[in-house]
């Protein structure tokens, strides 16, 4: 590897991992061993064991259908909505993610999740986040506008909507939408934010702006980022995770610090997928 | 030249395809006009204040309709109120909890379809023979309004449930990563998405009920007195202009002025839900 040219992507500058002051116990780890999903009969990822760091920016890459959006789907059990089953174990803190009688609500609640198609509801930008916080039990009208405020000015939305935050969250720009999910989910103060290629169906700038907020919020929430922008992944992450598809289904090839993944990976794939070489 | 032969060929063909959909919707026009001014010509005349609001007389030759109208808006009341609650649960049932696929679903859509096109004289016998007869209601307004519930139930269903299916999947994923219960991403997601839809639906089942004759005739009756109850026989305005028109000489002008009267009243239930769906959209989009 002594001869890779990696100088394509700009290293990120190193970076100290210190959770905020106070959050350490908020934001917490998942753990999966041995993991495995199958749709029927056809396996989507199989045996995956990964540790992700509690406020740390964990970023997954990896070529299309090599299960990177199912694994996901396993952090906040959105694998009950579809037709699959998980074995192995998968814990996030002590909460054992895989027992049938966990309350999904409540872990919803905790681990937050953004899709690649921003999805704000057909309803005013106000009430896209006070409706949620109410169906949680927040009732005080000034504590829910409180809240909306608080999450608007932590996605950077505030100054751009206050004056109309009862429109609807539909006539905004795809970027803005976006930010809007995102915002929606950090009022509900999770401990987790799962992201699948939030940026993808965005413009580069839209895209640029979400990417400095996922940024800005590293070391408050746990951060799981899909993402099929090698330099992105570079950019942002703490830890990095790959995905492959052998014998036509989803592994786990290789998961470090960024720097070591990109710098000096140890799988033959990684080295030849950050090149560009292959992928 | 080859190529300019071509496109005077293609630009041709192009300029007659206009001209056909043109036609065919100042055809489509020219009829709806042509009813309505029909209607407006032979119907306005009769339609006075007095005619709304009095009893008919000499078979209905002389006299008003208001007894009619009152029946007719009560069998309308009794069929919305049993259609709409029980329609928007099946529909909520077939679009939320069964697979599109399943074969109970299907059973259940393809019924519906089925029971959807059955002619409305079948409705009338079965009303008649299972309400009147076999329950004991006899010729009431609540067997009329019951038998009517039954026809519109399987177009009300599939209406509503194509407007839940029509909302795209990203707002129920949406709903279920914030932690929204089923219930609350029913109310509070999928049932205003759906309000549009739903007014819609409702209109369709009120104009089928509304325009109905032999579904009627069999079931709430022919007595043009004022109803004093659900109980009591009512004629509605459609039989009432099927009468007039049919077993009445001389019933003609005051046959239009019914027609004209039912063409409004549709009109006005078709403003009213317009204003409805709006008016709670605005709402439910709103701050609160």
């Amino acid at each position: 590897m002594t001869t890779t040219p990696l100088n394509i992507l700009p290293s990120a500058p190193p970076r100290e991992v210190v959770c905020a002051p106070g959050r350490d116990e908020a934001c917490a780890s998942f753990t999966a061993t041995n993991l495995s999903l199958a749709y029927g009969s056809k396996s989507a990822f199989r045996d995956v064991s990964l540790r992700i760091n509690p406020c740390h920016l964990t970023g997954i890459i990896g070529p299309s259908g090599c299960g990177k959006t199912s694994f996901l789907s396993c952090l906040n059990r959105m694998t009950d909505l579809l037709p699959c089953r998980v074995t192995g174990s998968l814990n996030f803190g002590e909460t054992n993610l895989l027992d049938g009688s966990l309350d999904t609500v409540a872990l919803r609640r905790q681990v937050g999740m953004i899709f690649q198609k921003p999805n704000p509801f057909a309803m005013s930008i106000h009430r896209n986040i006070a409706m949620p916080l109410r169906e949680h039990g927040m009732k005080s009208s000034s504590e829910i506008d409180e809240s909306v405020e608080q999450a608007l000015r932590d996605v950077g939305l505030w100054d751009e909507v206050k004056d109309r935050l009862n429109t609807s969250a539909l006539a905004l720009s795809g970027g803005q939408q976006q930010r809007l999910c995102i915002a929606r989910a950090l009022a509900l103060k999770p401990a987790a934010l799962l992201l699948d290629e939030p940026c993808s169906a965005l413009d580069p700038i839209a895209s640029g702006v979400v990417e400095d907020l996922m940024l800005s919020l590293r070391r408050r929430y746990t951060l799981i980022v899909i993402t099929h922008n090698l330099a992105q992944a570079r950019r942002i992450a703490d830890d990095v995770a790959l995905f492959w598809v052998r014998e036509g289904t989803g592994v786990l090839v290789e998961s470090g610090p960024v720097d070591q993944l990109f710098e000096q990976p140890r799988d033959e794939i990684t080295a030849s997928y950050i090149r560009g070489i292959r992928g | 030249m080859l190529e300019a032969t071509r496109n005077e060929r293609h630009r041709l063909r192009e300029s007659i395809i206009t001209m056909i959909i043109w036609l065919i919707a100042i055809i489509i026009i020219t009829i709806f006009g042509w009813l309505l001014t029909d209607l407006l010509v032979h119907g306005l005349g009769p339609l006075t204040w007095s005619y709304i609001t009095t009893e008919p007389a000499d078979a209905g030759r002389a006299g008003g309709i208001g007894p009619i109208l009152v029946s007719t808006l009560l069998i309308l009341a009794t069929c919305m109120a049993v259609t709409v609650p029980i329609g928007l649960g099946t529909a909520i049932f077939l679009a939320e909890y069964t697979n599109e696929r399943s074969p109970f679903g299907r059973a259940v859509r393809r019924s519906l379809d089925v029971l959807a096109a059955v002619p409305s004289i079948v409705f009338g016998l079965f009303g008649s023979a299972f309400f009147c007869f076999h329950l004991g209601m006899g010729f009431s307004i609540l067997s009329g309004g019951l038998t009517l519930a039954c026809m519109a139930l399987p177009i009300f269903i599939r209406a509503v449930e194509q407007g839940f299916r029509a909302v795209p999947d990203e707002y129920r994923m949406g709903a279920a990563a914030l932690g929204l219960s089923r219930w609350a991403t029913l109310t509070k997601v999928l049932l205003p998405t759906t309000m549009p839809t739903l007014m819609a639906a409702f209109v369709l089942s009120v104009g089928r009920a509304v325009a109905e004759t032999a579904a009627l005739i069999f079931t709430s009756g022919y007595v043009d007195r004022m109803p004093q109850s659900l109980m009591d026989s009512g004629r509605a305005l459609s039989v009432h202009i099927f009468d007039l028109s049919m077993n009445v000489p001389g019933g003609d002008d005051n046959a239009y002025a019914s027609a004209l009267l039912l063409v409004g009243l549709l009109l006005l239930i078709n403003l009213i839900a317009t204003w409805i769906a709006k008016a709670t959209q605005r709402q439910w989009t709103a701050t609160a």
